[in-house]
Parts: C-alpha cells; structure tokens; sequence
C-alpha cells in the first residue's frame, strides 16, 4: 500500500474534520498530500450531534468557506434542518445552525477527498513521527512502515490513548467503538507536553419509540441560503426537532446513582468542558433546577436513530434508560446505544506558534481536538490554516496568522497559544473583542482576499466577492447622498411603517437608520427594487449600525497599535523588572507582540509597560550604536 | 534596564524623632555592609530578610561612628520595591540624616527621583496602578487632610466604588451575553426595563464620583496663590504670617521660572502653594521688576490672587491697573493697614463676584477671617469630602468619563430599541474602562461567570 521511497509533501494524520480540511488545503494548494485514517468508514465523523454552527460557531463556518474550505458546502448539500438563531438580538451575534444527516455528511466528505487531485486518503495506525534532529520526515505506521512527507499534521481528534466510560465499564476506545490510537499517544509525549481532557455524549433512541406527540416540535426556520456564500438556496424539506424537559423524578435517579458515574467515581482523571455538562454535572451543580432541557434530534433521513442532546452521560446503561423513560413522551423509550465519556490525550496549546506549528519542530503541525479544543467547526477551521501554513512553509511562503479582530478563527488561535486552555476550548461570540465587524455575512470581505492568496479560492470566485462588496458600497453611498423632502407621500409612507413624519429633508439612510424601517419598505424612496436580498441585508446592517462599527473600528485601530509592536526577537530573560511570573509566562508562550503579551495570564498591566520601557530603550541603544 | 541601587530619605525633613534613609536595589547590602557595623558582628548580606540589626553606621574614612542605628533587611521580591531594601532608622536629626544620605551614595548607591521607589515598586508588580498612584500621592502630600484622601485611597475605597459599579455591570454582561452565546438554552434574556434601571443607576453613581474630581484635586495638588499689590502696601507682612504660624511646610526650589519660588502654607487643611517672586521677600516687587505684562502670566496660573492694598494712602494708577488686570479672576481684595485713618471709601473697589473682601491689619490683626475667605473662593464654601471616595487622578476621571459615556451610549441604544447586542459594546466598553483604573480584563471573567451561573450544555 506504500511503495518504498514514496515520498509526500505533507502527511495528515486523522481524517476528521481538522484532517479533511488540512488536506484538501494542501492538495488543492498543489501538494502532494497523504491522509491517513485508523478506518475509511469514518472519514469526517460527528460523534457528538450532527449539527453545525450556532453563535460564533456558525461564523468558523462562513470564515471557512471565504478562506476557500469545504465545511460549508458538506453542510449545505448535506443538511436535513436550518434555523436562523438570535435573530432579535442583532445583527453581530445572529447564527446559522444546521442538523446534517450524520451518513450524508461522511459520504460527502469522502467523496470529495477522493475526487481531489493530489490528494491519497489511505487506511493506516500511525504509531510514531519520524523526525530528525529537529525536522519532522514523515510517520511510522503500525506495520513498522516508515512514511516520508516534508511536514506532518497531527488532527488526531480525541483517539489518543482514548478510554471510554460507562459507569464502572471502561474500554480502551475510540468514539462509537473505533480504534484508539495508543502507541502514538504514547508517543507524542516525546515532542511536546500533553494533557488530558474528556469529553461526552448522550445516548440514542430509537425515534418510533418516544411519543413526540408529548413534546414541543421544533421545526427549522431558514430557507434562504445556506453556510456557503456559493450556497444559492438549500433542501427545502426538512425534518423537525422536538424539546423534551428533564423533571424532578429524572433528578431523583440522576442524583441516587451519582456515585455510579464515571465523572464521579474518581475513574476520569480528563478535565471536561463546563459548557457541555453531563446530566449528572448538571444535577449536581444546579441542585435547585427543577428540568432541563433535552433536544431530541433524528440523526439521517434514513434511520430512526435520535440523538438527545442535553443528555450526555456515563452512569451505567441501565440508569440511562430509567433517566429516559422518566421524562414525558419517553415513557416506553428504547435506547439503542447508552451514552459515554470519553478521556484522551491532547497537546498543550501554548506548545504552538500562531501557525499553528509545534515550537521547535520544523514541519510538524497541530490541528483540530488535539489541540484541546472542541467542535467540529473549530477543527475544520484549525486544519485549513495548518494544512494551508505547512505547505507554505515548505515553500518557503510567509505563514498566514488571523487577526483577532479578523476572524473568529483568529481569535481561536490566538487564545489557544496565548492562554492555553484548561478545558476544550469552544468558540464563544463572547470571546472576541470586536464582535460587530466579526459578522456571519461579512466573513467573505474579511478573509476571500486571504483565501486567494493561498490559492484556495479561484479568481472567478474572488471577482464574484469583490463585485458584490462594490455593488454594496456604492448603494451604501447612493443612500447616504440620496436627499428625501418632507411630504405628504413620504410621510404616508413613513407612517403606515409607524415611524415618525418627516420634518426637513433627510438622506434615505437617515431613514434607514430608524430601527422601525428597513431596506424594502423605503423602496418607494430610493426606487432600487432590483436589489439580492442579501445585499439588501449588507446594506441594511452597514447603515444602521455604522455608527458603532466606526467606535469597534477605532477600538482595532487602538488594539493594532499595540498587536505592531513586535517581540519577535526578543529574549524576555534579558528584561529586567518583570515579575517572575510573568518572565516564565513571556518565555514559555514567546509572544509575538505586545499585544498578544498583554493577553498572557500572569502577565500584568505593569509588565507590558516594563516591556514597552524595554523596547524603547533598546531602539535608544540601537540608533545611538548606528551613529 | 539594569536597576541600580537608588537612596534618600524617606521621612519628612525636620526634627522628628526618628528619620529613615531607605535604599533600594541589587547592591543595597554591599553597599550597607561598607558603613554599617553591626554590634553583634556579622553582615547585611548575610541577614535574611525582615530582620532587624542594630549597629552604627561609620564612616568609612575616619572609622568614626556617625549615628546609632538599626538597620531593617527585607529582600527581594518581598519588600515594598521588590528588589532588596535597606532601611537605616536613625536619630532624625537633619544634619545627621542627610550626612547618612550622603555617605550611601559615596559608596554607590545614586539619589533616588522623585517617586522612583514606588515606579519601581509599580515596575515590579507590587502594586495596581491606582495604588501606586496613591502611594505617590502619600509621598507627595503635604497637609494632614490631602494625607486622610491619599490613604484611604490606598486601602481602596476608591477602588470599592469602583468595583461596586463593575459588579452591577459584570452581572449584565453575563447574562446579556449568556442569552447571546446560548439561545438555545433556557436562559431567559434580560428584560429591558432592568437593564435601563442598572445602566441608569450606575451612571449616575459614576457622576457623583466624578464630580468629586475638583475637590480632589485641589486636596491633592493644593491651589496655587500668587500675593500682589504695589510696594510697601503689606505683602511681605502677609507672606511673614502665613510663614509664622507655622503653617509652612516645604520650601521648593524651582518654581515656573527662577524668579519664582514656591512656599506651602496650609490652610484649614488644604495645601495653599503660594507663588512667591524673590521680590516680595526683599520688598522689590514683581511688577516694578518684571512689568505687569509678566507679571499677568503668573496671575494666569494663579488659583487665587490676593491683592493687598493700603486703606491709609490715596490709591494710585498702579492699583488700578492691577485691579483691572485681574478683573474676574477669583481674587482676595485685602485692605490692609485699617489701623490708620483711611484715605479713600470702600466704595471705590470695582467689586464682582469673583472677588472678596477683607479689611485688616496685617501686622497685627486676626488673620482667621482672611483664611475663611480664602477657603470660601477655594471651594465655593463646600466642606471637602474627605471621609468618603475622591477621585484625585486626572486618569481615573477620565477613565470615569469615558465609562460614563459608554453607558450613556448603552441607555441611547436601548432607547432606540436596537439590539441587544448594540447596546452589550457600551456595556463592555463601560467596563473596559473601569477596568483600566484598577487594571483588571473583562473578558475571562464574563466567561466564568457564564458558565458559574448558568446550566449550559448539550
């Protein structure tokens, strides 16, 4: 299967979302690119729900897609539900959130890497890296065949060294039964410092059984579009979910048996995400809870397997379903497999550059779960730029590093490398400073241009982004010029919109900025009938919010100055007055600004002035020594 | 930045009891070692740190002792500075003091600036910057009242207020943003009308605290005074009693300009910094010498000028012009030397609201009056609020107002009833700026709360 002497220009080890994205970057970059997978029936596998998106989530995607991955599209072709979540509360925060069908999505994805040129996905364990001095050259297998590559991707998800649990029940694991990769976990440890993390699932029912009749239905709502800007429309048939709730008696075998869990019973060692509790967390937690809620969510068009999200366990499979059949409509509920926690070994992030590389290895890079985060969009995100990065590296290219006020995917990264993490890091709206110029619709001016840079999005695609962006700056700027007079047809006009009549004259966006009008009710003003809903809505939200995107816009420019003063060359046990702390801190992560320094824990307010102190001083010395 | 090893004395010069020369850096102990020996034998270098050791500091020319002293160790990084510390309690005397002074920094220690000990204390991470702002204001203030303000701003109870305001807004943020992050959880949103009644109440409170800038200010820095008038009329008697009753308190060398010096008088507890021109000690005036025009530029600076005047001699051109010359600026007519039958009525002074009136003998009347009014023009008759939270930064107050501004933005937002997560920047954006004042991040600590507050999760 791998002939002597073949030779790649990069190696992805793991086929899940991070690995997808990190090979297609590559190959479609022109490199000769090698995927290897522990099984080809688990290419691009959501153990977890199959959906995708939500706040800042959904953004990973849109941001995705602009930098010219495949995540979007494999939704969009694949999706059984859309709903447009916050759609009340603002234009920065609304979010797309997709359910896919779990087979769908797979077959898709295969696919797709199996029609790319350049790219060979093969089954193999890898058990080691091959790495020379301090120059990764490719990857040892379980049959003690060596692999050559010029880089190595590591998105190993969370198969190293896995263990699942199920109360007292414990198997050295994979998600849903797959092979754990040990002898890599075990590994690794020699190149850079682990940690371990858990995670979980809920368990699956079979759909016949539970009396959806008894829950709240939950239909999708959005139809217009999908996550991809290419997406013209999506699959108008879609599938409903249904909310249940948790109630006391549920609480009542949940807390009896606390002592069964494996979270509990001291077995699991991983620290787990405090978003993505376990019911037993849950009821331990929030004792004065009376339910919670649990959706339940059909996993394919082509099986009655639901998924109950909110439900995630590792009691013993028999106290998971009386947890079931507790709550209203699950009364005669079949469960078809118990819920698990899984425990893994993962890097410590701040073992990485903002590339995403591993310090000190030349070629090697870290995408996706093992880097300690969770979701999948956060993998798929990861593995572009890593993927992307490698290669260029290997070309001798400039590395491509987001801004934070950027992309969400900038914001990821950079916490992850500036800050660690103590549990899998999920992507939060809340996280990201300038979250109005951080939007879901604006995601293709931010990154396409970055996208063609790496070859990943084609000039025809770019032409078609720019032209839109045009389009809607010169309507921005005809509705800002365009002067509408008090009257009797204005005012009619204004008032069947319940808005105020008008006194003096006004530009159009002037109007627009009233929050009680939008685009299409002044369409009698401005006469532009012919206009894309979606430029519709730029335009909407460019108007309207101009004020406080300008005071976000100002804000970068403030945060910029200080992401420009460089530390690159920088040896921080060379400056003096920085608390110890801080000194350790500024050594271990090497920040490549003092922006970034200021991010550091540990790292106080009084230290980024002791550095600022520093690098003038030094910039003193330096042009007194030119003279 | 290599830090030497700086020194001086770090108690108020005068006859106290007990003086200190602290000295600070990597080379304290060698350098102490040089000129102190300890009764019991031993070195500084060799004393742990908090100890104390009792010793004579001699010279180490002659040999001969100086001083009988103790000398307290606290190495780094657990002294005030965080680098090694060296304090010499010695007997105060100021000859005795600064002969100690001076000995350290022939031995190798350089003369601290002003302030430096708590820079490098702020440097090392030993305190936030509001507190190494007070400490600085404990070392600059002069009266006992600017001294209450200062502490207590030391111990935080500026920084209470500030984090009262910070916790009303974090549990905003944290559920607005909760409700953001997580809309499919059951988190309920926030309700309007509660959010108007925090944002509304805690911008409020942040004007009250500003508006306690001015007075903490001018506890802090004092107010500056300039006396004037024509010769002879009484001004060097006025200074001469102010200076008598021993209300002087540091005489400073370089003033605006080197014709000017600087004496700090205190007056019912508020630092008065008399701009005193070399003239009006030698009975030369200021504007015979330096011409009204300049002397106009030192009334521009002045809080307060006090014009003296002589009831008993016919007013001349000269008072005019400077009557006319400090027209609406707060100013303390005093007629002086009433003693004397006078020669013109009271009715003659162009008075405005500015101004105020004391008539006086200033060789020999009571000069509380005086003080009284003085004190009025200061602070509008206001009785200084020293018992509670002053802001006397000119950083905080802004910060303040900037945080002001951005919840006024917030309550605009809402009212216009755009979306939540509009009005979440002036939010964030209000506690960013308090954040600067005691230099504390939003952002991780939004994250914990969410998550410490709300069941969330799938």
């Amino acid at each position: 299967m791998f002939p002597k002497n073949e030779h790649y220009n990069m190696i992805v080890v793991g086929a899940g979302h991070a690995g997808s994205e990190a090979a297609l970057a590559g190959a479609r970059m022109g490199a000769r690119v090698l995927l290897l997978t522990t099984t080809l029936d688990a290419v691009a596998l959501m153990p977890c729900n199959p959906s995708v998106g939500g706040p800042a989530k959904a953004n990973l995607v849109r941001e995705i897609d602009a930098l010219g991955g495949e995540m979007a599209k494999n939704v969009d072709a694949t999706l059984m539900q859309l709903r447009m979540l916050n759609t009340r509360k603002g234009p920065a925060v609304r979010a797309l959130r997709a359910q896919s069908d779990r087979k769908l999505y797979q077959q898709r994805m295969k696919l797709t890497l199996e029609s790319t040129d350049n790219l060979y996905v093969k089954e193999a364990l890898v058990t080691d890296l091959l790495v020379q001095g301090s120059s990764v050259r490719g990857v040892k297998v379980a049959d003690g065949s060596e692999i050559f590559g010029d880089t190595v991707v590591l998105a190993t998800g969370t198969y190293l060294r896995a263990v699942i649990y199920i109360g007292d029940y414990r198997d050295s694991s994979g998600p849903q039964g797959l092979k754990p990769a040990n002898a890599l976990g075990e590994n690794l440890g020699k190149y850079v410092a682990t940690a371990r993390f858990k995670t979980g699932t809920p368990p699956r029912v079979h759909l016949r059984s539970v009396d959806v009749s008894q829950l709240d239905i939950q239909p999708g709502n959005f139809f217009k579009g999908g996550f991809s800007f290419e997406t013209a429309s999506v699959e108008s048939r879609q599938l409903p979910c249904w909310l249940a709730y948790t109630n006391e008696e549920t609480h009542r075998i949940v807390a009896e048996n606390l002592d069964k869990a494996a979270i509990f019973t001291g077995a699991i060692s991983g620290t787990g995400p405090r978003y993505c509790p376990s019911i037993e967390s849950k009821v331990a937690q929030f004792p004065d809870r009376r339910g919670h809620q649990v959706f339940l969510e059909p996993e394919g068009w082509n099986t009655y397997e639901g998924y109950l999200s909110g439900l995630s366990s590792s009691l013993p499979a028999p106290v998971q379903l009386r947890i079931l059949q507790s709550m209203k409509g699950f009364e005669d509920c079949e469960m078809l497999r118990p819920g698990y926690a899984i425990e893994y070994d993962c890097i410590d992030p701040l073992a990485l550059h903002p590339t995403l590389q591993v310090k000190g290895f030349q070629g090697l890079y870290c995408a996706g779960q093992v880097n300690g985060t969770s979701g999948y969009e956060e993998a798929a995100g990861q593995g572009l730029l890593a993927g992307a990065n490698a290669i260029r590296e290997l070309r001798g290219q400039e590395p491509v590093v987001l801004r934070r006020s950027q992309a969400y995917l900038g914001v990821l990264i950079d916490d992850l490398v500036t800050k660690g993490t103590n549990e899998p890091y999920r992507m939060m709206t809340s996280r990201a400073e300038h979250r109005l110029v951080l939007r879901l619709d604006n995601a293709d001016r931010r990154l396409a241009h970055i996208g063609r840079e790496l070859g990943l999005v084609s000039e025809q695609r770019y032409d078609r982004c720019a032209k839109k962006w045009s389009a809607i700056e010169r309507l921005c700027s005809s509705l800002e010029s365009q002067q509408v007079r008090p009257g009797r047809e204005t005012n009619e006009l204004l008032q069947r919109s319940g808005s105020a009549p008008l006194q003096r004259p006004a530009s159009v966006a002037d109007l627009l900025r009233r929050p009680e009008l939008d685009f299409w009710s002044l369409a009698p003003l401005h006469g532009q009938y012919e206009v894309e809903q979606q430029t519709a809505e730029q335009v909407e939200v460019e108007i309207k919010y101009s004020g406080y995107i300008e005071k976000q816009q100002r804000a970068i420019d403030r945060m910029e100055r200080m992401e420009n003063r460089s530390l690159e060359d920088v040896d921080f046990a060379d400056v003096r007055g920085l608390s110890r702390e801080a000194q350790e801190k500024l050594q271990q992560v090497r920040p490549r600004s003092v922006g970034q320094a200021s991010r550091i824990a540990g790292v106080s307010p009084a230290d980024v002035n002791v550095l600022l102190v520093y690098l003038a001083q030094r910039s003193k010395r330096r042009s007194y020594s030119e003279q | 930045m290599h830090q030497d090893t700086i020194a001086a004395v770090a108690t108020a010069v005068g006859e106290a009891g007990i003086a200190i020369v602290r000295v600070s850096g990597g080379d304290a102990y060698q350098i102490g070692d040089r000129l102190f020996s300890p009764v019991k034998g031993g070195t500084l270098q060799d004393t742990p740190g908090y100890r104390i050791r009792y010793g004579h500091i001699r010279d180490p020319e002659s040999g001969k002792a100086v001083d009988e002293v103790l000398a307290a160790v606290m190495r780094a990084p657990r002294s005030f500075t965080g680098e090694n510390v060296l304090e010499i309690h010695c007997h105060g005397g100021p000859k005795v003091t600064q002969r100690i002074l001076e000995l350290f920094l022939q031995s190798g220690a350089r003369m601290a600036e002003a302030g430096e000990f708590t820079k490098r204390a702020f440097i090392n991470g030993r305190l936030d910057l509001s507190q190494a702002e007070a400490v600085i204001d404990v070392v600059r203030s002069r009266t006992d009242s600017s001294l209450d303000v200062a502490v207590q701003q030391l111990e935080g109870s500026l920084r209470r207020r500030i984090d009262s305001f910070r916790e009303r807004l974090l549990d905003l943020v944290v559920r607005v943003e909760a409700s953001i992050d997580f809309p499919e959880e059951d988190i309920p949103d926030v309700e309007l009308g509660e959010m108007q009644t925090i944002i509304s109440s805690v911008r409020s409170e942040i004007q009250q605290l500003i508006d306690t800038a001015d007075d903490g200010k001018i506890l802090r820095e004092g107010f500056k005074t300039v006396i004037t008038g024509k010769p002879n009329v009484g001004k060097s008697s006025l200074l001469n009693r102010l200076l008598d009753e021993k209300r002087a308190l540091v005489t400073e060398v370089p003033g605006t300009t080197r014709d000017v010096i600087e004496e700090v008088v205190n007056v019912r507890g508020i630092p008065m910094r008399v701009l005193d021109t070399a003239g009006i000690r030698s009975t030369t005036d200021v504007v015979e010498r330096l011409g009204v025009e300049r002397a106009r530029d030192l009334w521009r600076e002045a809080d307060i000028i006090i014009h003296v005047l002589d009831a008993s001699i016919p007013l001349t051109e000269e008072d005019w012009d400077i009557l006319d010359a400090t027209e609406n600026h707060k100013r303390v007519i005093v007629v002086n030397k009433i003693d004397l039958p006078r020669s013109w009525p009271l009715e003659d002074l162009p008075l405005d609201s500015s101004t105020k009136l004391v008539e006086m003998s200033l060789l020999e009347g009571n000069l509380e009056p005086l003080l009284d009014t003085i004190v009025q023009l200061v602070h509008g008759g206001m009785r200084l609020r020293t018992e509670e939270a002053l802001v006397t930064r000119t950083r905080h107050k802004q910060a303040l107002a900037e945080a002001e501004d951005d919840l006024r933005q917030a309550q605009q937002t809402l009212d216009d009833g755009l979306p939540v997560d509009l009005i979440a920047v002036g939010l964030q954006g209000a506690l960013e700026h308090l954040g600067e004042i005691t230099g504390e991040t939003v952002r991780d600590t939004v994250l914990e709360r969410i998550f410490a507050q709300f069941c969330i999760g799938k």
